[in-house]
């Protein structure tokens, strides 16, 4: 329990740190690139290595690629989307979630498993 | 365009919006944990590729967009879509440095100092992330 709120401070600090920097950055695309910061892995990685071990980790960072290929296919998508309908900003990048877990577990099914 | 640093920005942000991707980001960390302790590294490792920041980074840049052609009397709701869609495009450009990441951590991550090799995978996924941005600008 006490590792699960470790991993929630540390992970809502390094997610906060990497939107802020994107809030400071001009043009608007330039500062889309830190929506993709490995936030969340630098945010546990660290942790886990060090509970579990380095394979462990590397085994982790194998399944990442996986779903960093689900993460330009959702970005491009929600991209798309908001460029061509008329739809609010919160709906579109939710609902399209489910076109990141499709890929991602597509891909790990096919590639990883 | 060039690249410039506009610290303005900031103010435009309420505290409520920094803790709410404050929780955001400490949700999906802590279920990236819980995921691979039940399923194992292999399902929990695409975890640590989730959009975490996208949703709430793309909902702010329409909504603070919109209000900035709001205060100069025109409806911003396009334009405010529009900047949202230019930000997701980024982030889908920041994706290939975030694959080099994960590609660098996998092959590296075994046999060398922990901390010296999530520096260096950080460090390549800025310069990739930039160098692919530029490629696309001039492009």
């Amino acid at each position: 329990m006490s590792q699960i709120l470790v991993r929630s401070v540390i992970g809502g600090v390094v997610v906060s740190a990497f939107a802020v920097l994107g809030d400071l950055f001009k043009p608007k695309s330039f500062a889309g690139l830190f929506g993709a910061a490995p936030s969340v892995a630098l945010a546990t990685l660290g942790l886990t290595i060090a509970i579990e071990g380095a394979a462990y980790a590397a085994t982790e960072a194998r399944s990442m690629m996986a779903g960093a290929i689900a993460f330009f296919a959702y970005a491009s998508f929600v991209s798309w989307v908001l460029m061509r309908y008329n739809r609010r900003a919160l709906w579109v990048t939710l609902c399209s979630i489910p076109v990141w877990l499709g890929t991602a577990f597509g891909l790990w099914y096919v590639w990883l498993k | 365009m060039r690249i410039q640093v506009d610290p303005s920005s900031l103010e435009q942000t309420r505290w409520y919006e920094y803790a709410t991707r404050f929780l955001f980001g400490g949700i999906i960390t802590a279920t990236a944990g819980i995921i691979a302790g039940k399923w194992g590294p292999g399902i929990g490792g695409l975890f640590l590729a989730f959009p975490a920041i996208l949703p709430a980074s793309a909902t702010l840049i329409e909504k603070h967009e919109k209000e900035k052609k709001e205060k100069l009397g025109l409806k911003g709701t396009r334009r405010g879509r529009e900047a949202a869609s230019i930000d997701a495009a980024g982030a889908a450009i920041g994706s290939i440095g975030l694959f080099i990441f994960a590609l660098l951590l996998w092959q590296f991550g075994s046999g060398h100092r922990a901390w010296i090799v999530l520096l260096a995978a950080t460090a390549a996924w800025a310069a990739v992330s930039v160098l692919c941005w530029y490629i696309r600008k001039r492009a």
